[in-house]
């Protein structure tokens, strides 16, 4: 069987697809609990930092940290797990500083995303890619 | 599942009055997350903590809510301003209604 160059091009295209198709499908839950947070209002950027390690040998715990003055609550999304919520931090009045870390179960390399609901209501959100050598979930 | 559950928490004895201080805390638990499956290909009922709060003198200081992708033995480190002298109260929430406590006292010199 020969391949004309439409052929070859058409295929090409179709791996492309296949490749970035299961990222949007996370994508999409992910896009849904941050509409759920925010309310569907616009999310800005900065004003809010996510600290994780850029590699995670062990993805059963990987340490994070949030940090967003000024914020009411943060929530924690890990978009390649099977279920991408990881954790809401909501600050009461006593909290010293509006940060937080702890330690989080990782499926696989994937985004972490943070986002932070700010006292005047506006959000913002900080996205971290993690490389993760043995994933957490023991599925 | 919940069993050997023993919270940990590392908090000054004393500040000063308006002082930040941090908080440190452990909690022994399974967190088993409900994606797991046994040896037979059964899979393993979830069995979380799915909240944690920090109180002084009855106060909000943080509120988590935490779904299973929290590691195993859920660990918390934060601020919490000090007004006046009082008493820090830590509790987990287990989903099987269990409630985990702890108080730490905090002296203002």
């Amino acid at each position: 069987m020969q391949f004309t160059r439409r052929d070859t091009l058409a295929l090409g295209l179709g791996a492309a697809a296949m490749t970035v198709l299961p990222f949007r499908a996370y994508a999409s839950a992910t896009d849904d609990l941050i509409a759920e947070f925010t309310g569907g209002a616009e999310v800005g950027e900065g004003g809010l930092t996510l600290t994780a390690p850029e590699i995670a040998e062990n993805g059963n715990t990987v340490p994070i940290a949030v940090d967003a003055p000024g914020a009411s609550a943060i929530m924690v999304l890990a978009t390649g797990n099977p279920t991408p919520p990881v954790a809401t931090f909501n600050f009461g009045e006593l909290a010293g500083s509006q940060a937080a870390s702890t330690r989080i179960r990782l499926a696989g390399t994937q985004d972490l995303v943070a986002i932070a609901k700010m006292s005047d209501g506006t959000f913002v959100r900080d996205t971290k890619t993690v490389k993760v050598t043995i994933g957490g979930c023991g599925g | 599942m919940a069993e050997n559950v023993k919270p940990r928490v590392k908090a000054p004895k004393s500040a000063s009055a308006g002082e930040v201080v941090t908080i440190k805390t452990l909690i022994s638990h399974e967190m088993e997350s409900g994606q797991r499956k046994d040896k037979d290909g059964n899979r393993i009922p979830r069995s979380i903590i799915n909240r944690f709060t920090a109180e002084y003198n009855g106060k909000m200081v943080i509120d988590v809510t935490m779904e299973p992708a929290i590691s195993t033995n859920p660990y918390f480190e934060f601020d919490a301003t000090i007004p006046e002298a009082g008493e820090f109260k830590f509790t987990w929430y287990d989903d099987d209604g269990s409630v985990y406590e702890d108080t730490k006292a905090v002296t203002v010199a």
